[in-house]
């Protein structure tokens, strides 16, 4: 489908590279003083092409380099970055680090990861796909999706169709003599259009993300899904204040699992800035209710065989029969825990949530979770920041659809959604097999019991 | 002193054996009869971060980043390319990138003519100005400060930050410009617990300045208290009210009400593309009477200000709706030329590796006439939100987010009860028809506004009077 796949490219000799450039600056580094250091360096390109109204409206070339160091005197810690990688700038970087650590605190929690927990092994996890088309097949993808988009007649304006892809190599290295080398792809494609005029006008649009450019589905798709969805948004009402069940559609259903996600972290437990503090152990969601992180995931969005710190990632159990299985950690905030690392340093490595509801029966589609449902409220939008992961107060602004009998009746708009996220998880009904695939989080849409919703 | 161009040439120029008659030989790359505009935007800029966390001063960084942006632009297509190394054969390729959207051909810019615009804050670099110790020293203050005020603060975060920033814009329409930027805010976060209740009080400023600005005015210390005062007024919050009810908003930072609601939807390429709710509706009454709103770049100081845009243009104090009525937009050059208005200063960029777009400044609603108490007095049942964090808005559709986290209920006239944090949505043409009372204590917001538009960031500034708004919805729960 896509003729535009280069095989050949100077990935690996970048990827050896910016490691001997990694080693370099670390045996620097203790020739200074310093008693651990640790580097990140990454080189990423890309292209990005933007159409509107079927002309290009912008090309862009990038080309991003990064490396960063961090050096310990004992444990007194100072970083420094640049995105110059010439010997002069990296050596002028090492001073930085080296004065800022001369007024930083001894702290008994910095330091390394372990060395006993650096990765030993690096299976290939399939993130390496390039796609390199020239700018004119760019420009004829982009006019494509946005063209099938246009195509629907209650299709008023459009935002246009963008096309990017590019990959980066990344290299983490520290004084344990880890040198972890990693490389992948992203691809994306979207389209964002407007239905209706003046006060009427609605906009939605659809994206799609891959690792590999063979994945995307055919490039219309993603115009007829982005016009579809915006013209369901023609003729929004609002809805009056009340209490009812509500659904989160999957493109919105990860960000639940990213509050879960960010409360049971290690910087919002030893800041005790989380509503969920000694929760590992407890029950936080129903039963039913199983989520693991899966860092070996081919293809995923967030695989890696290793952390922020080079400790090895390792698929396991978040929640397991609702029950938190453990937190989110990096060494640091394990020592101030007083808990051993989870490998977890950076974020979370694929987070996949199993579908499943309370009465035992997995709803396997979009319109069984709409069955479910019945009468109540389907979220596809969510704007504002309205979420305290200290005391778990959600309230949100939204848009979606009132369904009748797990019927769509109507589009809604300028409401609110608030409740607390303890009682929102505890009163998960259902979560859905119509798994959302874009993502680091991995879940099907997710039906919340009641909430309360603010309107006319 | 050097003026900022000698200053920005010498620091950003000459180290890559570059000089400014070096940029014409790039426009005579960039350009072709079908280009209508190019631009380099040459950057250096330095940042540095300090973080005191459990009583101790555990992190600091240091960071560099420079490079260089070219653009060319032809009817509505932008080409755009960037190297984040200054020396001419890179210039020369990311030139070469950058005018691929154009026809074949030859041209030129015009002669570069330096453009010396008013300067609205000091060069100085303001990680250089204060000793890293005095740096320690105010952490260390800070921390015990808020530590002292009450038991119930069980942790404190400080962290500083400064930027240093030096940017040279050069146009192929002659224009050469440079400014160099300073940057600092100080943040102080805690959280308090009482029994099983946990809340967290934020608060923190900073502006174009050195730290030492915020230090001797006693700002950086005042935080400190109002962080530890917003986390304890929380303790006590019952649920906020779900439904629609007229609201009173502090003045200060409750204006990032008029960022969402109307500021971005004034920004001049929504309008060119017709995408935006306020689109074809200059000299509309879009708002009460007696409601003036400007963006003004000119505020000496001010974390939204700039002396020249990153297109070199001067900024400006621009009426956006005068006495209800809409009355201008915010442009760039490129949406200016398209729509045939004038650029405003408006045109702004994350860096030199992202392209700039009509972007907000300091956004604020002038003051009215009326004394805050009186305002407070004049509501039956309601809200009074005093402190937000941040809002979104969906242009096309004019609906528009902000989440209070300090407010009260007002009840026959009076202020009781704190409540908790809370969503209020509307829709940005309609809100501000519904206006009904303007206060005379106009306030600037602190100096922590940070604008999101198509992934890029910039510091923006808000500013309002005490105001009432009839019939909000409020997304509480009770």
């Amino acid at each position: 489908m896509n003729p535009d796949v280069s095989v050949a490219d100077g990935s690996v000799a970048e990827l050896d590279r910016l490691a001997e450039l990694s080693e370099d600056v670390i045996r620097r580094a203790r020739a200074a003083g310093a008693s651990q250091a640790e580097v990140s360096a990454s080189v990423s390109t890309g292209l990005s092409v933007n159409v509107r109204l079927g002309e290009v409206e912008t090309v862009e070339r990038n080309r991003d380099r990064g490396f960063g160091l961090t050096v310990y005197f004992g444990q007194r810690k100072g970083s420094a970055s640049t995105a110059d990688l010439k010997l002069s700038s990296i050596e002028a970087t090492l001073a930085q680090a080296c004065a800022i650590a001369r007024y930083t605190e001894p702290d008994p929690c910095a330091g390394l990861a372990d060395a006993a927990l650096m990765q030993k092994t690096f299976p290939d996890l399939d993130l390496w796909h390039p796609w390199e088309p020239s700018v004119e097949r760019a420009i004829e993808i982009g006019r494509e999706v946005e063209g099938a988009g246009r195509a629907d007649a209650a299709i008023s304006n459009s935002e246009g169709a963008s096309v990017q892809c590019g990959g980066g190599v990344a290299v983490y290295a520290n004084s344990h003599g880890f040198v972890g080398r990693e490389r992948g792809t992203h691809h994306s494609i979207s389209c964002s259009l407007i239905a209706g005029k003046g006060n009427a006008m609605q906009r939605d649009g659809w994206y799609e993300y891959v690792r590999d450019a063979h994945d995307f589905p055919a490039f219309d798709m993603i115009g007829r899904t982005a016009a579809e969805r915006t013209v369901a948004r023609l003729g929004a009402r609002r809805l009056g204040t009340r209490e009812c069940p509500v659904l989160f559609a999957p493109e919105v259903a990860r960000t639940l699992i990213g509050h879960l996600a960010g409360a049971v972290s290690g910087g919002s437990l030893y800041r005790r800035a989380s509503f969920l503090l000694d929760h590992a152990g407890k029950p936080l969601l129903p039963p039913f209710v199983d989520i693991t992180e899966q860092p070996f995931r081919k293809r995923g969005h967030a695989s890696a065989a290793f952390d922020a710190e080079g400790v090895a990632t390792r698929e396991s159990a978040l929640v397991t029969g609702g029950v938190l299985q453990r937190y989110v950690l990096g060494s640091y905030s394990a020592r101030k825990l007083g808990l051993a690392t989870t490998g977890n340093a950076g974020g979370v490595h694929n987070l996949v949530v199993a579908p499943g509801a309370r009465d035992g029966e997995t709803p396997q589609t979009f319109a069984a979770m709409l069955q479910r449902l019945g009468t109540g409220l389907l979220v596809s939008d969510l704007i504002g920041q309205g979420v305290s992961i200290v005391t778990g107060d959600y309230s949100r602004g939204a848009a979606g659809f009132w369904v009748e009998n797990g019927e769509i009746a109507y589009p809604v708009e300028e409401i609110t959604i608030a409740g607390n996220l303890r009682e929102m998880l505890m009163d998960v009904q259902a979560i859905g097999a119509d798994v959302d695939p874009r993502g680091a989080i991995l879940t099907g849409s997710i039906l919340i019991d009641r909430m309360t919703v603010a309107g006319e | 002193m050097d003026s900022p161009l000698a200053l920005v040439e010498r620091n950003l120029l000459a180290p890559g054996g570059l000089s400014t008659s070096d940029l014409e030989r790039v426009f005579a790359r960039v350009m072709a009869p079908s280009i209508d505009a190019a631009d380099l935007y040459f950057q250096h800029s330095r940042s540095e971060s300090w973080v005191l966390e459990d009583g101790i001063v555990r992190d600091g960084s240091h960071s560099i980043e420079q490079g260089v942006g070219v653009r060319a632009v032809s009817g509505e297509k932008t080409g755009f390319a960037y190297s984040d190394d200054i020396v001419l054969p890179q210039l020369l390729e990311a030139a070469g990138a950058a005018r691929a959207i154009a026809q074949s051909g030859n041209g030129s810019g015009k002669p570069l003519t330096v453009r010396n615009a008013r300067a609205l804050y000091p060069a100085a670099d303001p990680i250089e100005a204060l000793d890293n110790s005095a740096k320690i020293a105010l952490l260390r203050e800070l921390d015990a400060l808020a530590r002292s005020l009450d038991a119930r603060i069980k942790q404190v975060i400080v962290s500083m930050n400064a930027v240093h920033d030096s940017v040279l814009v050069a146009a192929a329409d002659g224009t050469l410009a440079a400014d160099v930027r300073p940057l600092t805010r100080v943040n102080v976060q805690v959280i308090a617990e009482a029994g099983e209740r946990r809340e967290s009080g934020y608060a923190g400023g900073g502006g174009r300045c050195g730290y030492r600005e915020l230090i001797d005015s006693g700002r950086a210390h005042a935080w400190a208290r109002e962080a530890v005062r917003q986390a304890l007024v929380n303790l006590d919050a019952v649920a906020a009210p779900a439904g629609t009810m007229d609201v009173v908003l502090g003045p200060g930072w409750p204006g990032v009400l008029l960022h969402e609601a109307i500021g971005h939807g004034l920004e001049g390429d929504f309008n060119r593309k017709g995408t935006s709710a306020f689109a074809g509706r200059m000299g509309d009454k879009v708002a009460a009477d007696g409601v003036t709103v400007v963006d003004d770049g000119t505020l000496p100081g001010r974390r939204g200000s700039l002396s020249i845009d990153d297109e070199g243009t001067s900024t400006n104090c621009t009426t956006l709706i005068e006495n209800g009525r809409l009355v201008g937009y915010m442009q760039d050059k490129h949406n200016a030329r398209l729509m045939g208005a004038t650029p405003t200063g408006n045109g702004r960029r994350e860096s030199f590796a992202h392209l700039p777009m009509p972007r907000m400044t300091n956004t604020y609603m002038l003051a009215g006439e009326r004394d805050p108490a009186e305002i407070i007095a004049s509501v039956e049942r309601g809200l009074y939100a005093v402190n937000f964090g941040g809002g979104q808005v969906d242009i096309t559709n004019g609906k528009f987010v902000f989440s209070a986290n300090e407010a009260y209920l007002i009840e026959h006239g009076k202020i009781t009860r704190p409540v908790k944090g809370a969503t209020l949505i509307g829709s940005g043409p309609d809100v501000l028809t519904r206006v009904a009372m303007l206060g005379n204590d106009l306030a600037l917001d602190e100096g922590v506004g940070i604008c999101g538009k198509e992934g890029q960031s910039v510091p923006v500034g808000v500013g309002m009077p005490t105001t009432k708004v009839l019939a909000m919805t409020v997304g509480g729960t009770a």
